[in-house]
């Protein structure tokens, strides 16, 4: 389902003298439907910035990245929004949004895009509100109020609201009590199960353990220090 | 006996001829305003410059003129004018409707019926339909060009958002032929009906703005309405109190301080016609001498 | 059929545009921009004053001539088309949003007025229908009902940019052309007003050019950016690669200039 080949990726700083700063090369990695890899390596090892190029947030240098039929790395960014509408979910560690919209329309939103009824979107949005114990007093208000823990979750319900073919987790269990990063891991052994691709960061290496099914060290696609 | 210091109707040859060219316009394009070069008259503007300048570019020796203001054709502005061709042109007058070939009129279309030949002169103060909503005339111009008339609506719109009814009673607009949105000057939208279809010709006159539009024999024009508020000519709901005519528009007089007061038409040649036929409204009898 | 399935339907661009170039005599009011927008999609145009940004949208909406290049709106060139289709297409394909809502209202005339005009200028003729669709409209965008009768003046900053929208897309169009829309307001009232553009299109299936130099409004409302620099694209995709991973030298700065996106 995921497909990364040849990947290389630098950072060219203009404001800064030009300076070029290369951040990955000959990156490879496969994601097969059903199962999930977690990527390793230290912090700065490009965890991040191998997603986000996966997400196509980042711009590729050279190589593909193939999400089903869609090579990210060459695609026009109206095939990006496609994908990203139909077929990629992304996790990320912050919660972006527009600040008066409520937490309920929040979590339903990724399926009114997809042109969802609104009915059966926020239900399917309170279904997972409550699995992951926000209580529903607060369903109405924007999250932006919220606690980091609890921002956290709706940026999960959220990520998970749609069925995605491929799933981007990064740290999905940060900064979450027991009871709450139980019910994340449930979430994408299930979404695992259904025969989603996800390809993971975690630290939690219990988690990381326990929901994947390979690890990938990232510590392999750094440039050589010639380079 | 015309007065031999001024030239036939007081205007010049070759003016006359430049409003005649546009009048020739205005009629091959019904409802369209035609620019032309106004000239400054002997009368204040507001008077009937205007109306003035087209009835002199229309008038022939063989003329017989009628001046009507509001209906009138004793107020002072109806009376000045009527002078004013008698003495530059040496023209024939009356004050009888079938007997007139030109007749030039503030915010009256006269009651009896007009016939083929006779030409009707509008005075108009303010030529552009669009004028109050869109202050810009490049604008307007471009609206007409393109039939953008949308605005029109919003007017009358709001006439009924903000008085339950269409509250516009006269200066209605007018479709012309589906085409030109044109104002009619402002006559009571009692008169609008008789603009259409009429057998006379109709010419419009308007001499601060320099305009001069046209309705030629049998056009037809619109009044512009919502289908569930369908344009409606209006008057005072009452008869004549001095011929008892009930289709005819009506002014209303105070007669003394107690709160007394008659309905009599505008159109005096109108009822005094009927009263020589020997109609008697409420009134008509116990005070002939009341003349309005 | 809901707007996704219009959407997924279309083959070929709402506005195609090559080679757009309009100059103020020597100077250069925008040039050579070339790019393609999608039913459904917002495209954001970045840029600082004078970049040409607001130039180039007026001669996507017409209010200009440019002096080379082609526009297409759905396989019709724009360019080419006399004045009466295209102010055809101003009033009922085509919607503008002006940053002032005065410059975008009658402030003489109704709310109610206000919102009907597009109608009749198409031809309503029903009073009754146009009020309906008027009131339905205010509801929309959160405006009471109760105030159809009242003027613009008499409306806050918020509730003026509101009734403008409303007035615009009472029509149904399918391209939007937005001059920041959030400029002049307060900041809860833009969140409010982001809320209800980003609903509509959705909901709508709208294509909308949203020029701002707030680059947040961007971030939650545009799918693509284009950033602009002395009447030049220097980069353009979509909009968080833009914002998160900038190319060009100044779009960096633009965005390291920014306290937080």
């Amino acid at each position: 389902m995921i497909r990364i080949e040849n990947l290389s990726k630098s950072f060219t700083l203009h404001n800064q003298g030009g300076a070029v700063i290369p951040v990955m090369a000959d990156a490879a990695l496969e994601v097969a439907p059903g199962e999930c890899v977690g990527l390793v390596g230290q912090s700065g090892a490009g965890k991040s910035t191998l997603m986000r190029m996966v997400y196509g947030n980042y711009l590729a240098a050279g190589g593909s990245i193939r999400v089903g039929a869609l090579d990210v790395a060459r695609a026009a960014p109206r095939e990006i929004i496609a994908l990203r509408r139909d077929t990629l979910g992304y996790v990320s560690q912050f919660l972006r949004v527009v600040p008066r919209v409520s937490t309920l329309d929040v979590v339903a939103e990724p399926l009114l895009a997809l042109g969802r009824p609104a009915g059966a979107a926020r239900a399917r949005a309170a279904g997972l509100l409550s699995r992951l114990n926000i209580p529903e007093r607060l369903w109405q208000l924007s999250p932006t109020t919220f606690s980091g823990g609890e921002q956290q979750r709706v940026n999960i319900a959220r990520g998970f609201a749609h069925d995605y073919p491929a799933l981007l987790l990064d740290e999905p269990t940060a900064s979450l009590d027991a009871t709450n990063r139980e019910v994340v891991l449930s979430l994408i052994e299930e979404a695992r199960a259904r025969g989603a691709a996800i390809l993971g960061i975690f630290h939690d290496e219990a988690a990381r353990a326990r929901v994947c099914d390979r690890l990938v060290d990232v510590t392999g696609f750094t440039p050589r220090a010639a380079a | 006996m015309t007065d031999q210091a001024y030239n036939f109707a007081y205007l010049d040859e070759q003016t006359k001829r430049m409003i005649r060219r546009a009048l020739l316009k205005a009629i091959a394009v019904p409802g369209y305003q035609v620019p032309f070069a106004s000239r400054e008259m002997p009368m204040p503007y507001g008077w009937g410059t205007g109306g003035v300048q087209v009835t002199a570019a229309c008038l022939t020796p063989e003329d017989r003129l009628k001046v009507i203001d509001q209906g009138a054709d004793d107020t002072t502005n109806a009376v000045s004018i009527r002078k004013f061709f008698q003495r530059t042109a040496g023209v024939a007058t009356t004050e009888h409707t079938p007997d007139a070939t030109v007749i030039q009129t503030r915010h009256r279309i006269p009651e009896t019926a007009l016939k083929a030949g006779q030409i009707l002169v509008y005075q108009v103060p303010i030529p552009e339909p669009l004028r109050f909503l869109e202050p810009r005339e490049s604008e307007t111009r471009k609206m007409h060009e393109l039939e953008d008339y949308g605005l029109m609506h919003v007017k009358l719109y709001e006439d009924i958002a903000r008085h339950g009814t269409i509250a516009t009673a006269y200066a209605y607009p007018v479709k012309v032929e589906g085409r030109y949105v044109m104002d009619p000057s402002p006559i009571p939208k009692f008169d609008n009906p008789k603009l259409s279809g009429n057998a006379a010709i109709q010419l419009f006159g308007a001499g601060r703005e320099q305009r001069i539009y046209a309705l030629p024999p049998w056009t037809e024009a619109v009044s512009l309405d919502f289908d569930d508020h369908p344009f409606q000519p209006s008057k005072a709901p009452h008869d004549c109190d001095l011929c008892g005519a009930a289709d005819s528009y009506l002014d209303e007089l105070i007669t003394d301080d107690l709160g007394g007061r008659m309905f009599v038409c505008s159109d005096t040649d109108f009822c005094a016609g009927r009263r020589a036929a020997g109609h008697i409204g409420r009134l008509g009898a116990a005070e002939p001498e009341v003349v309005p | 059929m809901t707007a996704m399935d219009r959407i997924a339907a279309v083959t070929r661009p709402l506005l195609q545009v090559d080679g757009l170039t309009k100059r103020y005599g020597a100077r250069i009011g925008c040039a050579d921009v070339t790019f393609d927008l999608w039913p459904g999609e917002v495209l954001g145009i970045v840029g600082e004053s004078g970049s040409g940004k607001s130039t180039l949208l007026s001669c996507l909406a017409g209010h200009q001539r440019a002096d080379l290049g082609r526009i297409l709106y759905d396989g019709r060139d724009v360019l080419a088309m006399g004045e009466t289709e295209r102010r055809g297409l101003g009033r009922t394909d085509w919607a503008f949003v002006h940053q002032n809502p005065r410059d975008g209202l009658r402030m003489g005339v109704t709310a109610g007025g206000n919102v009907g005009e597009r109608l009749m200028a198409v031809g309503a003729r029903h009073y009754g229908q146009i009020r309906d669709k008027a009131t339905d409209w205010l509801d929309r965008v959160e405006i009471a009902a109760d105030r159809i009768d009242d003027r613009p003046s008499a409306f806050s900053g918020g509730m003026q940019q509101r009734l403008q929208i409303a007035r615009n897309l009472v029509s149904s169009p399918r391209l939007v052309f937005m001059d920041e829309p959030t400029g002049g307001l307060d900041v809860s009232v833009q969140a409010r007003l982001l809320d209800l553009l980003r609903g509509l299109v959705r909901d709508l299936g709208l294509s909308v050019v949203i020029v701002t130099h707030d680059l947040a409004v961007v971030r939650l409302l545009a799918h693509r950016l284009m950033v602009m620099k002395s009447g030049r694209v220097v980069e353009q995709g979509l909009t968080d690669q833009v914002l998160d991973d900038p190319q060009h030298a100044y779009t960096q700065l633009l965005v390291s200039s920014v306290l937080q996106v």
